[in-house]
């Protein structure tokens, strides 16, 4: 499966279009992760909890999209945007969208 | 005694972090300028397609994040700062430091999936909330780069 966040999938070309897909998931920051993040927030620099958590959450929204785009038969998504929404305190929902296509 | 306590230990922990706080600012800025050294033969630009004719062997979308805070001395300052407005000269290298380690990040990754060229870049900035104070403190600034790295064929 292809992604790209530009119009096309540089060096091929499109052949059939299916329409939006999207993927998302919700995802809270636990107590272990926000203590040490607490302590770190005194000194400063990066919060490696929070960092990875963002990773793992958004890499499982990406690929809940592609799985969406694999069972309309697609090889490929194009024009990935992601957003951000925050549901509740200490809970964000992270969400990729891109428009499902066929590439050769 | 007591009262000494009482107001020392506050000024201490003032005193504590800027150490603290500085010393890791310089070690990451140190980090960060030797990487983009290193990596300073990638194009990385963001235009959605590479301005040149290249024949492209192979795209794929990487991306790069850090989630970052500042220290307790740095957001004193700021608080002082805020009730007279102004430019906030403390929180500008949080920031500086969090887009260029997320750029760096996303360049690495494009590195080590064999690609060398990143194009269509895009920057985004979150903010964390944070959960113990009912929402309004920030634990911390998420950045996050993204884009479209290409293998374009060499010797063009």
């Amino acid at each position: 499966m292809l992604c790209s966040n530009t119009e096309d999938i540089p060096g091929q070309q499109i052949v059939e279009f299916y329409g939006v897909v999207t993927g998302s998931t919700v995802r809270a920051k636990h107590i272990g992760r926000d203590i040490a993040a607490g302590l770190k927030n005194f000194v400063g620099g990066e919060l490696k909890g929070y960092t990875e958590l963002l990773q793992e959450a958004r890499e499982e929204a990406l690929h809940r999209m592609m799985e969406q785009a694999r069972s309309v038969g697609a090889n490929a998504v194009i024009n990935v945007r992601f957003g951000t929404s925050s549901v509740a305190q200490g809970a964000a929902e992270l969400f990729a969208y891109g428009t499902a296509v066929k590439v050769e | 005694m007591d009262q000494l306590i009482i107001l020392g230990f506050p000024l201490f922990l003032l005193l504590l972090t800027y150490f603290i706080g500085r010393h890791l600012e310089s070690n990451h800025y140190k980090s960060i300028r030797e990487r983009e050294a290193a990596t300073k033969d990638m194009v990385a630009i963001n235009f959605p397609r590479f301005p040149f004719d290249v024949e492209i062997e192979r795209a794929g979308m990487v991306m790069g994040s850090v989630v970052v805070s500042h220290d307790h001395f740095k957001r004193f300052l700021a608080q002082l700062r805020i009730i007279v407005g102004g430019r906030i000269k403390s929180y500008e290298p949080l920031l500086d430091r969090a887009r260029r380690e997320a750029v760096l990040r996303m360049k690495e990754q494009a590195l080590a999936r064999g690609h060398n060229t990143v194009v269509n870049i895009r920057l985004e900035t979150s903010r964390l909330a944070n959960s113990r104070r009912g929402g309004k403190g920030t634990a911390g600034v998420e950045m996050l780069a993204y884009g479209t790295a290409l293998t374009v064929r060499e010797g063009l």
